[in-house]
């Protein structure tokens, strides 16, 4: 148990505890596009915590490399999904929810 | 260190449930297809963990680049289905 491995095991509980995070969200709110919110909490924490904890864990390789990658693929990505199903959601006629109401 | 990992990936799995819940039980077909792209964005992550625990990093890394690369296409292709459609509620 060395000083890497507690570091690694600090990212995996945090990526864990975001995806926990963003499963609670995506049960209890209350439209597409507050569920859409709370899928940019996976996107952003969840899961690079969850790669970088392994690429940490891997040491400085090819196959950490490439974990970098795909997190940086993820952050570029991620806004442009959101813009897109919000978008279609939008147009197709979708009303943002706007408090009140019933409870979902 | 690895039963870490397998519990990771035993709590991953457990939390990829309620999005499997909001794709059967989603309202509207938005619904489905956002919690289509959390499981997919989900993917890639429990894979490499999984190549982890079988000490075969370097072939599951290729695998989990190229999952997430599919997913991404899925959900825009679904993304621009669902919208041509045009079909709320």
């Amino acid at each position: 148990m060395t000083v890497l491995d507690g570091v690694v095991l600090l990212l995996l509980v945090g990526g864990l505890f975001f995806q926990g995070v963003a499963a609670l969200g995506l049960v209890r709110f209350p439209d597409v596009f507050s569920r859409l919110h709370v899928t940019g909490v996976l996107d952003t924490l969840g899961m690079p915590l969850v790669l970088l904890a392994v690429a940490i864990h891997l040491g400085p390789t090819l196959a950490s490399g490439k974990l970098l990658l795909v997190i940086a693929l993820l952050y570029l990505t991620s806004p442009l999904v959101g813009h897109l199903l919000s978008r279609a959601a939008l147009e197709s006629g979708m009303k943002p929810w706007s408090g009140g109401g019933s409870d979902p | 260190m690895s039963t870490a990992f397998l519990l990771a990936v035993v709590a991953m799995i457990l939390l990829a449930v309620p999005y499997l819940v909001r794709v059967a039980a989603g309202p509207t077909v938005f619904d489905r297809v956002v919690a289509l792209n959390g499981v997919g964005t989900k993917v890639p992550a429990l894979v490499l963990l999984v190549g982890l625990l079988y000490d075969r990093v370097d072939m599951f890394v290729d695998i989990a680049l190229s999952l997430f690369l599919l997913n991404l296409v899925l959900t825009l292709l679904l993304a621009r289905y669902v919208r041509e459609k045009g079909s709320a509620t």
